[in-house]
């Protein structure tokens, strides 16, 4: 607890309770859940974050870790349709533009989606709808948000594919997503998303359902997207060479709860948590001349309902054993800062952590 | 479209070849196989040798298959005349054959009675339309609810009673406790309301069987749509519930929905046997029961290829549908 104290109170993790934030978007405490028949499952269990507009937030862990969640939660889409009686259980404040999302009338919320934050899916081909063309779809977005007769909407529909490189945009427009290639998909679906130029934009895994050359052209094009247009962006995915890519900013996330979160080149090079050692060692990387095996993570993700006691991470984490009275099993730790504006939320004392980092991670990297 | 359109249309043509021949086939030359001699079921087992003879010459019996398979065909274009023992029976194009037994051509036979059938199965359908798809859909959004368990058991009963009980109930309650509905039968043709009143308890029973069935089919259609990711993206965009259900999702259930309706009602518009014959409706399901009791096959052949030709037309207005409903279909 001595770096907390050091670094003071000004750090805004856990966030308070106080209102007014000066954040683009913060999210507090966000817990989401569901009732299932084998118990509750804590699918995001206190999460807390802020985004500034221009800037790009990358989410990552494993299956399963609540990313997905998360950004549904922030686009209150765990609670627009629930038509079963067992319904999400949503607490925590997010924050977007000075609006609080969970308390806003459902309506008004229903009228920020599309148009102040938007969203792209992981796979373009069911996400789209079978029956209509990418050009009416595109179109429909528009016009929830935007007063303009059919002729204008499509003329912007057109004007959208063409600047996220779809070729004859004007003919592709009348097109079924059947007849694009999964790039294509992606693009037009990029194109659906930015067509009322959200100030957020979240990615769910965006390049997962498509081949590695197309998911390096997907990802320069809303590296560009984002310079032009000035939105705050959330890109979601278990795969570090695309958060390396694009994020300022990187939130390691395990079992529903941030476990480290910092600049991305203080989580790329100073990574302060286990879990996230593992998830570099286990990342195949090509600027590397002689390399060893990949290093997985041993054991399986945890169980949401019967979240292990203490660390989430205990059961998979070779140096659970290291902190004194077996406190990783008892006492889930909290986020603490380890350098300016990088949190990490172990058990593991500073000094144990640069030590097996420096020593024993990295030099395998 | 178009060149998937005549596509359709030419199959549709030549698979009704196909079946005139089968079904003439299957008629004509099973019993000859079965050793069963066709000219004794027209005039009676005891008649004598002669008479025998003289209808097996009238009928073209002793024909090889193919002649009278194209005699057939011929008799649909230009008529037919039966002549033998000196005795000549004529029958007017278009001839699907002469029912010797009841002494007159099939295809009158078939053009009275086909607007009975056809409006009691079109008037059938659009009821178990409108409450089976609105009930299902009701269902699917209200899953688990009051509401739905209750609609699903309904449902359940809806399929599992056969039409001639709740033909039947229905007669017994409205038309004889009630007395609010004459049950007779009245020609369009002579009065609406007449038609309607002697329709109406037909179309309800045939309905509520359907609607049942329906109502399951789409509820679980419109559950499993509900999951789909495209309307997670139609929601994400910011649409109104009514738009994601009404529009994104309802387009997409009504392809199942549609496949069954033309089964459904090709198989109908045959002869819906146990509705007509409970009800006392003059409609093909009433004459083709008659046919089989009295072993008139130029009837059963004529009623036959009538239901042939309805569930083909059926299918075929079906696939347009779907062409135009799902746009991956015009591909293939």
């Amino acid at each position: 607890m001595t770096e907390l104290s050091k670094t003071g109170a000004a750090v805004s993790e856990p966030v308070g309770t106080s209102p007014a934030p000066t954040s683009f978007l913060e999210v507090r405490d966000l817990k989401v859940h569901f009732p299932t028949d084998d118990g509750l499952v804590k699918s995001v269990d206190g999460l807390s974050f802020k985004l500034e507009k221009g800037k790009t937030l990358g989410i990552v862990g494993e299956s399963g870790s609540g990313k997905s969640v998360t950004s549904l939660g922030i686009m209150g889409l765990h609670t627009a349709g629930q038509y079963g009686r067992r319904k999400a259980q949503i607490s925590g404040e997010i924050w977007l533009d000075g609006t609080e999302l969970l308390s806003a009338d459902p309506d008004h919320v229903r009228k920020l989606r599309g148009r102040q934050m938007a969203m792209i899916f992981q796979d373009p081909l069911s996400a789209l709808h079978p029956y209509y063309t990418i050009g009416a779809q595109i179109v429909e977005a528009y016009r929830i948000h935007h007063k303009v007769d059919k002729k204008t909407a499509r003329k912007r529909a057109i004007e959208m594919l063409d600047r996220v490189g779809i070729p004859q945009p004007d003919k592709r427009v009348d097109s079924y997503p059947h007849e694009f290639s999964g790039g294509m998909r992606q693009r037009a679906m990029i194109a659906m998303s930015l067509v009322n130029n959200p100030e957020l934009l979240i990615a769910d895994e965006p390049t997962t359902a498509l081949d590695v050359t197309v998911q390096a052209q997907i990802l320069d094009l809303m590296r560009d997207l984002q310079k032009e247009f000035g939105s705050a962006v959330i890109i979601i995915t278990h795969d570090l060479g695309v958060v390396a890519e694009l994020a300022d900013d990187i939130l390691v996330m395990y079992g529903g709860r941030c476990v480290e979160r910092g600049p991305a080149e203080k989580v790329f090079y100073e990574p302060r948590h286990p879990y996230t050692w593992g998830l570099l060692g286990s990342m195949p990387r090509l600027d590397r001349e002689q390399q060893e095996r990949l290093i997985p993570v041993k054991g399986s993700p945890p169980s949401l309902i019967n979240v292990p006691s203490g660390c989430a991470f205990n059961p998979r984490c070779p140096y659970a054993d290291l902190p004194k009275d077996n406190i990783t099993r008892t006492i889930r730790p909290e986020l603490a800062e380890v350098s300016t504006r990088h949190w990490a939320a172990c058990h593991l004392t500073q000094e144990q952590r640069e030590r097996i980092w420096t020593e024993e991670i990295a030099p395998k990297l | 479209m178009l060149a998937y359109l005549i596509r359709r249309l030419f199959a549709a043509a030549v698979m009704l070849v196909v079946i005139i021949m089968v079904v003439f086939g299957i008629f004509f030359l099973v019993p000859k196989w079965a050793g069963v001699d066709i000219a004794t079921s027209f005039v009676g087992k005891q008649a004598d040798p002669a008479a025998v003879q003289a209808v097996r010459e009238k009928l073209g019996l002793s024909d090889p298959i193919f002649i009278q398979v194209w005699e057939f065909f011929k008799g649909i274009f230009v008529g037919r005349t039966y002549s033998g023992g000196g005795d000549v029976t004529h029958c007017a194009a278009p001839c699907f054959g002469y029912s010797f037994r009841s002494e007159q051509a099939v295809w009158p036979v078939l053009t009275d009675r086909f607007p009975v059938t056809l409006g009691l199965a079109l008037g059938a359908a659009v009821l178990w339309l409108v409450l089976g798809v609105a009930a299902g859909v009701l269902s699917a959004l209200k899953r688990g609810s009051l509401w739905d368990r209750g609609a699903m058991v309904v449902a359940l009963s809806g399929v599992s009673l056969p039409i001639y009980f709740t033909g039947l109930l229905a007669l017994a309650i409205f038309s004889y406790g009630l007395k609010w509905i004459d049950g007779q039968y009245v020609p369009l043709s002579e009065s609406v309301g007449g038609w309607f009143g002697g329709m109406i308890l037909p179309w309800i029973t045939l309905a509520f069987l359907y609607a049942a069935m329906y109502a399951r089919i789409t509820r679980a259609t419109m559950l499993e749509i509900l999951g789909e990711d495209y309307i997670r993206t139609a929601r994400a965009k910011g649409l109104t519930e009514q738009v994601v259900i009404g529009k994104h999702a309802m387009r997409s259930t009504m392809t199942p929905i549609l496949t069954m309706l033309g089964m459904d009602l090709g198989a109908l518009i045959g002869g819906a046997i146990l509705t007509e014959t409970t009800f006392s409706l003059p409609g093909l399901g009433q004459a083709v029961l008659n046919a089989i009791k009295n072993q008139d096959l130029p009837i059963i052949l004529g009623v036959t290829l009538i239901t042939s030709v309805a569930v083909l037309i059926a299918n075929l207005v079906v696939d347009v549908l779907y062409a135009v409903i799902d746009p991956r279909v015009r591909l293939s």
